[in-house]
């Protein structure tokens, strides 16, 4: 694998979905500490958990597939991962907080 | 093209690492516990993104493990210090 092996029509749409990505994450996080109160501050950091975990990840697998020449597709097991856990813990600690809230 | 591939990578990984310095001050603040499990919940979800970063900079799939440990990691913990604040245990007789 050299490292002089990306073609550019891999490496611009790759370029353009890390820089989204990690804007989209520092966005988040900012957002968790600028918000006022806790229910307001559930919000933000799901933009990272989504919209950030799907961009870098489609990078990923578009900058693997066109360094190894071939489909390179495990990373979309993270992507699962993320997708079906992300709202269990929203839900179990939206029930916490109104819990000790009361 | 590889420049700027290199320098796409670089920008997302200031980006992750101030992500991670927001979300560490949240976890410190934080008024309430849901306040520090929420941004603890936050924080592996940053690390995961940056571990993935260097998989890319550096053209490996090392770092791909690391990220799938970290990502079921930190949800069995979150999810764990949830039913905590919930119930006041983790595992009910």
């Amino acid at each position: 694998m050299t490292p002089d092996a990306i073609p550019s029509w891999v490496s611009v749409p790759a370029a353009i979905l890390l820089i989204a990505g990690g804007l989209l994450t520092l966005v988040g996080s900012i957002g968790l500490l600028r918000l006022p109160n806790f229910y307001s501050r559930m919000h933000p950091p799901t933009m990272g958990t989504t919209l950030g975990t799907g961009s870098v990840l489609l990078a990923s697998i578009l900058v693997s597939s066109a360094a190894l020449h071939r489909p390179v597709i495990h990373e979309i097991l993270i992507t699962l991962l993320v997708v079906m856990t992300a709202p269990v813990t929203a839900i179990l600690l939206m029930q916490a907080a109104r819990r000790r809230s009361r | 093209m590889n420049g700027l591939l290199d320098f796409a990578t670089a920008f997302a990984a200031i980006c992750f690492v101030g992500a991670m310095g927001v979300t560490t001050i949240r976890l410190f603040r934080g008024p309430s516990a849901q306040d520090r499990v929420l941004a603890f919940d936050t924080l592996y979800i940053n690390g995961m993104l940056f571990l993935l970063m260097l998989g890319i900079r550096s053209r490996s799939t090392v770092y791909f493990d690391m990220a799938l440990l970290i990502a079921l990691f930190g949800f069995v913990s979150s999810a764990a210090f949830a039913k905590f604040l919930l119930r006041g245990e983790v595992i009910e007789p």
